[in-house]
């Protein structure tokens, strides 16, 4: 599965985006204002001492006076510790102040008018106010202008954005964090459904019917979707094996059946041979149609194993107790020695191991005798060991006789196909366990292992 | 014994009436489950094969639903080896299955099981001599004490309990005894029969050998 990022890292990052946009954004607006109001802060200060001193403008003997309030001046000196400048222009000359302060816009008599420039090598702020006095008969236009250096409008300008950005950064990282729950909560319906899937036992392929945001409503219709395609796909093949079954056994059963009436009718000894041939033949092709088909189904379940609690010992009592006819026929016993072993796994596939492994012994074994089914438990696994009296294994590799088709050298005249232990064996592992053939250490027989993993 | 065969599979059917006839019981075929259940309404079977898929209908589901009134046993004809149909024919009430293709002994065999299972509703009493012999059980009493034989005993002795005097050949015996799917020898005809005939000791029958031409049970002359 190629993973791309998550969506939760997908939400969280575009939220921190957004949020890192916003403070960004927001910082910018609060040192703008903040330049802002302190640059109208000093205009409005400098425009009052401006106006405080051309309203001490008077004419005395024809001339123009002046004395310069010092509440003028300390009004500038309270906003910051900037250098202050000033001139008083009567008729175009110079009254007082520093003549070379740059020259004022012009202006309308009465109305303040504000300039920026450089003075003395810094930038200044300069208002100017024009005021006509009476001096002797003539009207006098007196301009009062007074300016101030701007590096405390400045210092507070950064200090207040310094402020904004410390609380800008806050900002973002709280907005970073509350994206990272958003985006888990908006995620949990998506949690929710997945665990509920994820508990679900192999089989069980019934639609999900948990509520869930509308969002989500497509993803639950596919996943159902798919879950019953699932399901019909599996029964297909469940039918088909059946049905496989049903029409290759049915005719080789009325042939049996058909020989066997024959046999009993005729009276000829070669043409009786050739009936037991006729049958031995087909119980050969029944058995390998069967187990073909049961290696077929082993093959499908193993996919999804089912994991129930089960007691190896009642599976083995119960398999032994199905095949007991059929030992009988011969005249082979059972002897069970079990203690309960629980396990987990697939009932269908360990009875089908289990069968396997005792139709063999049944097989194997001489008439009139028996074969015993021991459980051994130790710390972590469960031994069931089936023993008989027969020939045993032979001398050969024990492993190849696992292999599909594969028999052991030593079984002429017995009907088999060589799927039965391989069954078994897949079985086994698929359960995490193993099939453990040895030939028994009292002499004679066979000593066939179920080993699985003690729950 | 009474059988009732629901097989839908003429030529099977067929097959096993007649198979079952040879044997000497009774056995009523129906091809469908509308059929069995007429039979079921009208007579008393010992007990029913039962195949699992039928024109009208699951064999199993058939079993579940009147298994309720049902007191026949039951032994399903399967035709799939895989386990799932075992255990579903068992949970579903089926006292037996098994798998076809089958050997008659098998069924047999398995018959005898399901019946000694259910606590012998077939009694079935074979007098040989003063004693008495239920094949279906696979019992034999004699003086107030009832032995269990083993299988191949007891077939061995309904072969003879079914033709008392007649002269078996050991080919007929052997037809009778074994399974086809085995390479069996004469020789092992006569070990089996030396057990059996060490079971019966004493109990007021005998198995004779005739010599070169096979078998024959007489009982002990009053």
């Amino acid at each position: 599965m190629i993973q791309t990022a998550s969506i939760g890292q997908r939400l969280t990052l575009l939220l921190a985006g957004v949020a890192a946009a916003l403070s960004v954004l927001s910082w910018g607006m609060v040192t703008s204002l903040a330049a802002q109001a302190a640059a109208r802060t000093q205009d409005n200060v400098l425009a009052a001492s401006a106006t405080t001193i051309a309203e001490t403008l008077r004419s005395e003997q024809g001339e123009v006076r002046l004395e310069l309030p010092y509440a003028a001046f300390a009004m500038l000196g309270a906003i910051s510790e900037d250098r202050v400048f000033y001139r008083v222009i009567a008729a175009d000359e110079v009254l007082t102040g520093y003549d070379d302060l740059p020259a004022p816009a012009t202006s309308e008599i009465g109305q303040v008018v504000f300039d920026t420039g450089q003075y003395r090598g810094a930038e200044i702020r300069m208002s100017s106010v024009t005021r006509l006095v009476l001096a002797g008969m003539e009207r006098v236009a007196v301009t009062v202008s007074v300016a101030q250096t701007r590096d405390g409008v400045d210092a507070v300008t950064s200090d207040i954005s310094r402020l904004a950005g410390l609380l800008s950064v806050a900002f973002f990282f709280v907005a970073v964090a509350l994206s990272a729950i958003a985006a888990r909560l908006s995620l949990r319906p998506l949690n929710l459904i997945a665990a509920s899937v994820s508990r679900r036992g192999p089989s069980d392929l019934r639609p999900l019917l948990r509520a869930a945001p509308a969002d989500l409503a497509p993803l639950l219709d596919a996943l159902n979707r798919l879950m019953e395609r699932l399901r019909l796909s599996i029964r297909r093949s469940e039918d088909f094996i059946a049905e496989a079954a049903h029409r290759v056994r049915t005719p080789l059963a009325t042939v049996r059946t058909q020989a066997e009436i024959a046999l009993r009718t005729v009276s000829d000894e070669a043409e009786k041979e050739r009936l037991r041939r006729i049958i031995r033949a087909v119980d050969e092709s029944a058995r390998s149609a069967g187990q073909l088909l049961d290696h077929a189904t082993v093959a499908y379940r193993v996919e999804d194993l089912a994991r129930d609690r089960l007691d190896l010992s009642d599976l083995a009592r119960q398999t032994a107790a199905a095949l007991e006819p059929t030992a009988a026929m011969r005249d082979i016993q059972f002897t069970l020695d079990l203690t309960p072993a629980p396990i987990r796994g697939d009932a269908v596939l360990l009875d089908s191991a289990i069968r396997n492994v005792l139709d063999n012994a049944i097989k194997y074994s001489p008439e009139d005798t028996t074969v015993s089914l021991q459980i051994v438990l130790d710390a972590a696994q469960a031994r069931l060991r089936v023993r008989d009296q027969g020939t045993g294994l032979g001398d050969g590799p024990m492993d190849v006789l696992t292999e599909r088709f594969r028999r052991g050298g030593n079984v002429a005249g017995v009907v088999g196909s060589g799927l039965g232990l391989t069954i078994a064996a897949e079985v086994l592992r698929a359960h995490g366990g193993r099939l453990e053939l040895e030939n028994c250490e009292n002499g004679s027989g066979a000593c066939v292992s179920l080993v699985l993993p003690l729950v | 014994m009474r059988y009732l065969l629901v097989e839908d599979n003429a030529e099977l059917a067929d097959g096993i009436v007649k198979r079952l006839a040879m044997d000497g019981h009774a056995i009523d075929h129906a091809a469908t489950l509308a059929a069995a259940e007429d039979c079921l309404a009208v007579a008393h079977y010992d007990l029913i094969l039962l195949d699992v898929m039928l024109p009208d209908g699951d064999g199993r589901d058939f079993l579940a639903r009147s298994r309720a009134h049902l007191e026949t046993p039951v032994i399903m004809l399967t035709a799939r080896a895989q386990v799932s149909d075992r255990v579903g024919a068992l949970d579903q009430g089926a006292d037996d299955y098994i798998t076809k293709p089958f050997d008659f002994l098998e069924l047999e065999a398995r018959c005898r099981a399901v019946l000694r299972r259910r606590g012998g509703l077939a009694r079935n009493q074979i007098a040989l001599g003063p004693a008495q012999f239920d094949p279906a059980a696979g019992t034999l009493e004699h003086d107030g004490q009832t032995i269990d034989l083993r299988n191949r005993e007891i077939r061995l002795l309904e072969i003879f309990a079914r033709h008392p005097g007649q002269i078996l050949s050991k080919a007929q015996v052997m037809d009778h005894l074994f399974s086809y799917d085995a390479e069996v020898t004469e020789n092992a005809i006569e070990v089996y029969v030396g057990r059996l005939r060490r079971r019966i000791d004493g109990m007021g029958f005998r198995i004779e050998t005739v010599r070169g031409l096979g078998y024959r049970m007489d009982t002990d002359a009053p």
